[in-house]
């Protein structure tokens, strides 16, 4: 069924009684042309893609609990392609084209606001590293402006500019950057693969692979029975060192907590989405009025999805060093995901490194803006078995080779990233 | 999480960093044989367990001694907290 005014107005007056679930609920096949491990958005996207560009659609994508449960469901919605380097900065901006249709291509309301972003400046040593980004994404064709302190001022009255330790000099800015609704961009890309024909498996756990003499990934084990796959992808984001254990692989990936945090609901005050790098803080305004907000990662393995205090406080006061109006704000919640830390910071979209294999992981605490270009990018190295342009250098084997992608420079220290 | 350093006791995990895997002690030999492979292993391969984990934890704010902590990575239960073998390599 497509959706409309229309639609939305009938289904209204009527109570919803005759609203169609949005996906269909199927048994696993015995095989399929693709499995895809892990119902987050990349996994979700990846289907879709198959189906609609490649022509791909006997997939079935498994989730061991319901689709969206993981970090998908759990992140802090910014979307943006600020990015520095050449192995990164086109595929994030092509993530960004995708954002920019994609309501009109799933026909879902993924509620894309492009409110904006900036990431603040307190010294002018940090001015002149933005002013590299801003030009090395003006290079690529992407929008970027450096805003001098007045500029901000007039924008985002309400900061603490004369803060004693980072006074504010000013941000820069990225305009088509913003928010999209996490849940929304779920179950639009399920509802979308599902009407070209892919199986949305939920409750179904990969506990292990069957594997050919010659090492090809020919199966998986499933708490729902095994299921034959021609090529096998994982996207399961945080949990990829545990369905790599099941392989005989290990991966250079560390899984830790980012923990997220929403007030109560105020009325619209935030334009857009602020960076305060130095103090370890973001926070933009959701629809609904919430101040939502995060800073660091918890700098430690966990497969908790839990955080701890000591990141609870940093974060706060971050928050109150940045803008001292929030604090006499309640808190209403707390959570957090797991994030698959990379050793330099940056993805990995890939075949292999066993024939029928296909890994997609690595997101670090950032990948909620790359769905659509992750999916995308995803499909075509399943469909074609190499990679695409937008994901030539998100290599497995580039730690081997040297060819790292690491925006910070941060050197093989997932935690610092 | 609380860390019961042998030295100074149960303390706030504030106190403390985290530096990673406990085998980041031990430093591949690199005159040995495969060299570049045992530096690409050390460097960047992780286990990354799902349940007890050796890791090393720096007492920053309190002795400032090097500990390997082992920790169940789901529930973030200590099971023990010894010194660190070899703190001068524990950098
Ligand atoms: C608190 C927080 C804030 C964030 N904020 C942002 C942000 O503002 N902007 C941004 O770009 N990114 C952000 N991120 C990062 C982003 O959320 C993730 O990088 C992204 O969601 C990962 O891709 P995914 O959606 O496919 O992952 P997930 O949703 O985690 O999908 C993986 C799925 O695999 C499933 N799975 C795991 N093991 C198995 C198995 N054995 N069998 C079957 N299924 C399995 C899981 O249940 C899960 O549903 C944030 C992350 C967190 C935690
Ligand atoms: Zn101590």
């Amino acid at each position: 069924m497509r959706y409309s005014l229309l639609n939305v107005v009938v289904n209204g007056l009527t109570g919803n009684r005759f609203a169609k679930p949005a996906w269909r609920d199927p048994a696993p096949k015995p095989a399929y042309d693709v499995i895809i491990v892990g119902g987050g958005g990349h996994g979700l996207a990846t289907a879709y893609y198959l189906a609609k560009v490649h022509g791909i659609r006997n997939v079935a994508v498994l989730e061991k609990g319901y689709i969206g449960s993981g970090n998908a469901g759990r992140n802090t919605t910014i979307i943006r392609s600020n990015y520095l380097l050449p192995g990164n900065e086109p595929f994030y901006e092509w993530s960004m084209k995708l954002w920019e249709g994609l309501e009109q291509d799933l026909n879902y309301n993924v509620m894309v606001s492009q409110r904006g972003i900036v990431n603040l400046y307190h010294s002018d040593a940090q001015r002149d590293a933005y002013a590299r980004r801003g030009n090395a994404m003006r290079l690529a064709g992407v929008d970027a402006e450096l805003l001098d302190r007045a500029t901000l001022k007039a924008m985002i009255p309400f900061l603490d500019y004369d803060n004693a330790r980072f006074p504010i000099h000013g941000g820069l800015m990225q305009r088509r950057a913003g928010t999209a609704r996490h849940d929304a961009v779920v179950w639009g890309y399920a509802r979308a693969a599902d009407a070209l024909g892919v199986d949305i498996i939920q409750n179904c756990e990969v506990t292990g692979f069957s594997r050919a003499a010659d090492g090809r990934v020919t199966g998986v084990e499933t708490t729902r029975g095994a299921i034959a796959g021609g090529k096998i992808g994982l996207a399961v984001a945080g949990s990829t060192s545990r369905l790599g254990k099941m392989l005989g692989l290990r991966l250079p990936i560390e899984s830790v907590p980012l923990q997220a945090f929403v007030s109560e609901g105020l009325k619209p005050l935030i334009p857009g989405v602020i960076t305060f790098g130095m103090g370890h803080f973001y926070i933009s305004q959701s629809d609904k009025g919430g101040l939502v907000f995060g800073g660091d990662i918890d700098a430690y393995n966990s497969y908790a999805q839990r955080g701890n205090l000591p990141v609870v406080e940093d974060v706060c006061e971050g928050g109150m060093a940045l803008m001292p109006m929030i604090g006499r704000l309640r808190m209403l919640r707390q959570w957090a995901g797991l994030c698959d830390m990379t050793m330099d910071g940056s993805p990995i979209i890939d075949t292999g490194p066993y024939p029928g294999l296909y890994l997609n992981t690595g997101w670090n605490y950032g990948g909620f803006k790359a769905t659509p270009a992750s999916g995308w990018c995803f499909a075509h190295t399943i469909a074609t078995d190499a990679p695409h342009a937008f994901n030539a250098e998100m290599r497995l084997d580039r730690f081997r080779t040297g060819r790292l992608i690491d925006e910070k420079g941060a050197g093989a220290t997932p935690v610092l990233h | 999480m609380l860390i019961t350093c042998p030295y100074c006791g149960a303390r706030d995990a504030h106190e403390f960093t985290y530096l990673g895997d406990a085998e980041l002690i031990d430093r591949p030999d690199p005159a040995g044989p495969e060299a570049e492979a045992a530096f690409h292993a050390h460097v960047y391969l992780r286990d990354n367990p799902a349940g007890p984990h050796r890791e090393l934890w720096y007492h920053g704010s309190g002795c400032r001694q090097w500990l390997t902590v082992t920790r169940d990575t789901r529930t973030h239960a200590i099971a023990s907290v010894v010194a660190a073998a070899r703190p001068e390599v524990a950098r």
